[in-house]
């Protein structure tokens, strides 16, 4: 076991490193470029290859073919280069092929901003892919692994989001685990089927209508069964690595008044403002939703009563409608009877700063006035 | 040089009446052969290789989006190799859609990195697949039903666009010369880093000729001197591999297609004006 400083860049490049897989196919965008860079150094230590292609696109696209050929691959993005994807992350689940994609999140032009937002990533919620959202650099690490498991498991793609430099850039301990435990908690990547001369197989020829809907359908039917593999994965994970994870973390929110949900680096920040709020003797707690896709309803319906209040921290819009997070977590307790108030607070789009007081003030002003329950919040 | 009998296409398949894209296609595998994997963008053979759950090839086929058929056949060999597999030919079959326009970006930077592919262009002139709309593969003049007074410019020379990456080969083929395309083939199959081949291929429905007529009009466009059969490798010399005996006129090449069939006399002389002098600068003296 060892422990070292390193960024959240760099966590993410010894997950990879760890997962082993054959090929790297990348474009540098900010603020992914630090883990392509050490990629670029260490994938030769396990046998890999990193191909620096020439755009987002052809960089997912490579990976499509080299996954279709039987080869576990890797690729890393942000903001501009995930929406260059975008058409091919919905090809990636129709065509059933596994893969891990870090996503730094980042803001989206115009005008440009490089800085922190989910935007980039939130956009992207009805490709198919799951989405799991870190809050520290291990975490970073630690999900990179999970994600191959999950991924080859349901042979469909896994998304893990960092915040751009708040993740990416900043420095934490992080242990990087040894190969041979890795090796006990991730098999090797042998598909039932690939391209193969001696087996030849044509993959993603025309379906019609009918062919087509039962594809989609056991699409939806692998997300459904998809929590027993997150829990599979969390469950061995602990049992090898000894750290616990989730599809959500309630934090302090045994008796809680007030609870705020958050995804990402945020998370951080809202731990220590519900700390300080603590102090001062007021009941509010955090849930981290740390797997956006599957939404996890049922845990957050175990959580959340409907005497609580619950503030969503959003960092992406949905113009015209509410923060994404928002819609999701009104839209999970639709049919429940005893629903709690959800207010929808829009925070920190293009890295805009938040402190620990900017939670508390936002709680004290929703709680000075409950007309806040209809609008959405800009804070 | 005798022609295989293997068949890696199948009868039945939904090709069009006439459509030189299965006769291309056919003829390319059996040189090509069982150790072929077929990585197609969007193009009128992703119609002709299936329905699902049935499909025309028996080789291993991979369909993907429309730009993307360079770098994804690119994945596949880097996986190859990663896998230790030798002696596979990792081919892309593309339109000129996937070729010249929305594929070009993927083409000229697998190009660039020399991966170890074989692209193939079945040249259509149009995107025909969707209903005959033009491209930028699309010959001056052409009736298209997005250019209903005829293409106004002329049809991008992609065979210098990829000549000027230096890859180890590029040619032009057509499947009616059928030693000049065995050789260019075999030859392609053989050397190894990128390789660009471009074949002509004729659509009845698009340039509104009759099916029967569809051997006819590709030997016309070599005959011509509209479509010369060239190729180059790595050391960029261009070479003529087949001479007309004597140039026919395009006026015959253009005449038997439909598309052509407002085109005005100026253009006609100014097309044969521009066949020429591309003859002539590729040492050909019979004019």
């Amino acid at each position: 076991m060892s422990k070292d400083m390193m960024t959240g860049s760099d966590a993410v490049a010894f997950g990879v490193k760890l997962a082993k897989p054959d090929l790297i196919f990348a474009y540098p965008i900010t603020p992914q470029t630090h883990i392509v860079e050490t990629l670029s150094e260490i994938a030769p230590s396990w046998g890999g290859r990193f191909i620096n292609v020439e755009s987002e696109f052809s960089a997912i696209a490579s990976c499509l073919g080299a996954v279709s050929a039987g080869s576990r691959a890797f690729t890393a993005t942000s903001s501009h280069g995930l929406l260059l994807m975008h058409e091919v992350l919905h090809w990636f689940v129709g065509a059933r092929m596994p893969l891990v994609m870090v996503n730094a999140n980042r803001a989206v032009g115009s005008p440009w901003n490089i800085w922190a937002d989910q935007s980039d990533s939130l956009a992207q919620r009805d490709t198919g892919w799951l989405q799991i959202y870190c809050e520290t650099c291990q975490e970073a690490l630690d999900t990179v692994i999970q994600g191959y498991y999950i991924s080859e498991k349901l042979l469909l793609p896994v998304m893990v989001m960092i915040d751009g430099f708040i993740i990416s850039h900043t420095m934490e301990e992080v242990e990087v685990h040894e190969q041979k435990k890795i090796d006990a908690f991730l098999p090797p990547y042998e598909p039932q089927f690939k391209l193969d001369v001696d087996d030849p197989r044509s993959f993603g020829n025309a379906a019609l209508p009918d062919d087509y809907y039962r594809m989609r359908k056991a699409i939806q039917g692998t997300f459904t069964s998809s929590f027993e593999v997150l829990r599979d994965s969390h469950s061995l994970f602990e049992d090898v690595f000894g750290t616990h994870y989730d599809l959500i973390e309630a934090y302090r929110c045994d008796d809680a008044e007030t609870i705020f949900m958050v995804s990402g680096a945020l998370t951080g920040t809202t731990r220590v403002a519900v700390d300080m709020m603590r102090e001062k003797g007021m009941k509010v707690g955090l849930i981290k939703l740390r797997v956006f896709r599957p939404f996890p309803k049922d845990a957050l319906q175990q959580i959340i009563g409907g005497d609580q209040d619950v503030i969503v921290l959003n960092r992406a819009v949905s113009y015209g409608a509410q923060g994404t997070l928002t819609q999701e977590l009104r839209s999970a307790f639709y049919n429940v009877d005893d629903k709690p108030d959800i207010y929808d607070v829009i925070i920190s789009l293009g890295g805009k700063e938040v402190f620990p007081e900017t939670l508390i003030d936002v709680c004290g002003g929703i709680k000075a006035d409950p007309a806040f329950k209809d609008e959405m919040i800009w804070v | 040089m005798g022609i295989v009998l293997d068949e890696y296409v199948s009868g039945g398949n939904v090709g069009c009446p006439g459509c030189g894209a299965v006769l291309g296609m056919r003829h390319v595998l059996k040189i090509m052969g069982k150790r072929t994997i077929v990585v197609m963008p969007a193009c009128c053979w992703g119609i002709i290789a299936g329905p699902f759950p049935s499909t025309s090839l028996r080789v291993p086929l991979l369909q993907v989006p429309f730009e993307t058929g360079a770098a994804c056949a690119g994945g596949v060999r880097q996986a190859l190799i990663s896998q230790g597999k030798e002696n596979i030919t990792v081919m892309v079959w593309a339109g000129d859609g996937g070729t010249f326009d929305i594929g070009l970006q993927a083409l000229s930077c697998a190009a660039e990195r020399d991966e170890d592919i074989i692209f193939v262009c079945y040249d259509n002139e149009a995107y025909m697949n969707t209903g005959i709309q033009r491209s930028s593969a699309t010959p001056e003049a052409a009736w298209t039903t997005t250019t209903p007074e005829g293409e106004g410019r002329f049809k991008k020379d992609i065979f210098e666009i990829v000549r000027a990456h230096r890859p180890s080969y590029v040619a032009s083929a057509v499947v009616t010369h059928t030693r000049d395309f065995q050789m260019k083939f075999e030859k392609a199959k053989a050397k190894k880093g990128f390789r660009f081949i471009h074949l002509l291929s004729a659509c009845p429905p698009g340039w509104r000729i009759s099916s029967n007529d569809s051997i006819e009009v590709i030997r016309l466009a070599v005959e011509s001197g509209s479509f010369p059969l060239m190729e180059t490798d790595d050391e960029g010399e261009v070479r003529l591999t087949y001479y007309p005996e004597k140039l026919i006129p395009v006026a015959e090449y253009l005449g038997l297609q439909g598309r052509f069939k407002q085109i005005s006399e100026p253009q006609i002389s100014g097309i044969q004006e521009f066949v020429e002098n591309r003859m002539r600068r590729l040492g050909y003296q019979e004019i």
